[in-house]
């Protein structure tokens, strides 16, 4: 691999690890926070996607798509977790995980009644459709770029969201003692109701920007949620920072696992995890 | 979903193998001929599940609702493309309803096990569209046919084609399974002998969509052309991050038919001028396929696509094996022969079967225009799949 080569590839891999992050952030907070093991959070990114190729149809610009598709993924998981989540606190692991697999049918046969079974596409907004020449044969499409620097922005806000504002502190303190914040007359229930919501509203938005380069189909969050569940592994339970770095491992390993070592290329990741668990049994960063 | 009927069907299971311990029972004539459909009803394949089964009644409807003279009886399973269950659910159709013939499927793993079920009880299978080299390759049998292809057939062609172009060094890309890698080998074999060089095979993991890593690795390899074999989204999507990385301006892009094939809406411009192989495309010139796709519309107010012709294919196969017999689906060598000696008039154009059971077909080369895949010549006429392994 030559140099410009190699630059390239890290490229590629920043750009994939910052998207498995938006996914993965708002899991591992539901994950974390919550304590609720949501294996519908693929449907999520299934459903941003589909929002967006129907809202992009209907209005012609993504970034209608977008700013309509925000609210209403918010609201539909404030009403999810009212409706449904709310009950599953005090429940083990094993009923979250069949409401949330039943979920995945549930949303999946939905979509299938509403949008049909077809491959999709979705125009990247005319603004953002160029490309930057690489090298004399390969361009870098613009539209990955912003993807990315959404993400980082993101991130960002996020950090400043967790650390800084006081819904971020009580936040983090229903994290550590759920009993205690409500003792000290904060009403965790609205809480969760946010932070679920907010983790509803991310994996949707991620579907929403990936939309685009990933076109929609059906099943499309089944492929997201597994690779997510193990960031959110490699990261430690919880940890919007640990997300980030192993959303970032994870697109490093797989990117240079494809070029390097095709023969594993489908392995490589999960060696990687596996080498991670070994060394901190507890992921990356530690919850708390 | 048939998660819920999974206790069910294994009780009916047991039932079923109790019943056929007691001997099978025999058609009397008059009866009406059982045929199952085990194919994909919900999941990422439902609409080749559709339109196979849309074909397949378009035939029986246009032979007056009959197959051999003989009333038809569908019994219908969703097989959810899940190798896991397949087993299990061709043996609802067989033990439980005694089908006469059983159809299906589109995922080549789950075909795989049905031609396991078939065999062992001595079933007649039509396999309308699954393309594992195997079903009809090392692993066929006197009552297992084939009415769609083998992974090979398509992509044996387009290294034909490519070869003949005078491309020299070229790039395979495919999931890492096996029809992608058959597809790949069928290219190869073709190409290598025509004087073509595949100077790197790059695989990735079935069902990654992750292509940047590979469109950097080509720009710096720099081949004449780029062979790969995708379908479904995931075609859609390397079609289009090809186009966005600038590599369709100075490096062409061709595969077999799969690539294009239901996709050309969800690729838009970037699809534009893909040329691809197979046996079937939107312009052909023949009075069948007219008739064909007019009676397809009108039945099921969409356009046909290669799946309903498969379908259709399936049921005029049989039609021509149970007519042989007299319309009796028992006599079982009577329908083979009657299959085997058949000249099938496919909208696709006119084919026979190998011995290995598969259909001898011409290939085309398709060009994407206006949004169909128009075309362009036959690339190969009357290709036989060498059915490697096939002892029939």
């Amino acid at each position: 691999m030559d140099f410009a080569s190699f630059l390239i590839q890290t490229l590629n891999s920043l750009q994939y690890g910052l998207l498995l992050f938006l996914v993965a952030s708002g899991l591992t907070l539901v994950f974390g926070i919550m304590g609720i093991i949501n294996l519908a959070h693929g449907s999520f990114y299934m459903i941003g996607a589909y929002l967006a190729f129907v809202l992009a149809s209907a209005t012609g610009s993504l970034f209608m798509a977008i700013l309509l598709g925000i609210p209403l993924a918010l609201i539909f998981g404030a009403l999810l977790e009212w409706a449904l989540f709310s009950h599953l606190y005090k429940r083990d692991h094993l009923e979250q995980v069949l409401l949330t697999y039943g979920l995945i049918l549930v949303f999946e046969e939905l979509r299938s009644l509403l949008v049909g079974d077809e491959v999709h596409g979705v125009d990247i907004p005319a603004m953002f459709s160029g490309s930057i020449a690489l090298t004399e044969v390969l361009n870098y499409p613009v539209y990955r770029l912003v993807i990315s620097a959404v993400c980082i922005v993101l991130a960002v806000a996020l950090y400043f969201v967790i650390q800084r504002t006081r819904l971020g502190m009580m936040i983090r303190a229903g994290n550590h003692d759920r009993t205690m914040v409500e003792a000290l007359g904060i009403n965790i229930n609205m809480i969760y109701r946010v932070v679920f919501a907010l983790g509803v509203a991310l994996a949707a938005l991620a579907g929403m920007l990936a939309s685009p380069i990933s076109s929609v189909f059906p099943n499309m969050g089944s492929h997201v949620l597994i690779i997510s569940f193990v960031i959110v592994v490699i990261g430690g339970i919880g940890s919007v920072w640990g997300a980030l770095a192993a959303a970032l491992i994870v697109g490093f390993a797989d990117t240079f696992g494809k070029v390097l070592l095709p023969e594993l290329s489908g392995m490589v990741v999960y060696l990687v995890m596996a080498g991670v668990l070994l060394w901190r049994p507890e992921g990356i960063f530690k919850k708390g | 979903m048939n998660r819920t009927n999974n206790r069910f069907s294994r009780l009916s299971l047991a039932a079923g193998l109790f019943a056929a311990s007691l001997g099978m029972a025999q058609a009397a004539p008059g009866d009406k001929v059982k045929v199952g459909l085990m194919l994909p009803y919900t999941g990422t394949y439902a609409s080749l599940g559709n339109a196979i089964t849309n074909g397949f009644k378009q035939y029986v409807a246009e032979n007056g609702g009959k197959l051999g003279g003989r009333e038809v009886e569908y019994y219908t399973v969703d097989d959810e493309s899940d190798p896991a269950k397949a087993t299990e659910n061709a043996n609802k159709l067989i033990k439980r309803d005694k089908v006469d013939l059983l159809v299906g499927t589109v995922h080549s793993g789950v075909a795989l096990a049905m031609a396991k079920v078939a065999r062992e009880n001595k079933t007649l299978l039509i396999v309308p569209n699954a393309g594992a080299d195997e079903i009809t390759g090392p692993l066929c049998a006197p009552n297992v046919f084939r009415s769609s292809f083998s992974a090979w057939q398509p992509s044996f062609a387009m290294g034909e084609v490519m070869a003949k172009k005078g491309l020299k060094k070229v790039v395979t890309v495919t999931w890492k399974y096996s029809f992608g890698l058959q597809s790949v080998e069928g290219f190869k074999e073709a190409f290598e002998k025509g004087g073509g060089k595949v100077a790197k095979d790059m695989t990735l993991p079935f069902p990654n969509v992750e292509f940047q890593p590979f469109l950097t690795e080509i720009a710096s390899i720099k081949p004449d052309a780029v062979f790969v074999f995708f379908a479904g989204a995931g075609a859609a999507k390397f079609v289009k991050d090809y186009a966005a990385a600038g590599l369709n301006k100075s490096i062409p892009l061709y595969g077999p038919g799969f690539l294009t094939d239901g996709n050309l809406d969800a690729m838009g411009d970037a699809g534009k001028g893909l040329q691809t192989t197979l046996h079937y495309a939107d312009s052909l010139d023949n009075k069948k396929d007219a008739a064909f796709r007019l009676g397809y519309v009108k039945a099921y107010k969409q356009q046909p696509d290669v799946y309903a012709v498969q379908g259709y294919d399936a049921a005029q196969l049989y039609q021509a094996g149970l007519s042989a017999a007299g319309g009796d689906p028992a006599k079982q060598e009577a329908v083979i022969k009657g299959m085997e000696v058949a000249r099938i008039d496919s909208p696709r154009g006119p084919f026979t079967l190998s011995k290995a059971h598969n259909p001898v077909q011409d290939i085309y080369l398709r060009e994407v225009v206006g949004g169909q895949n128009k075309v362009v010549s036959t690339a190969v006429k009357g290709l036989a799949d060498p059915a490697r392994g096939c002892k029939l």
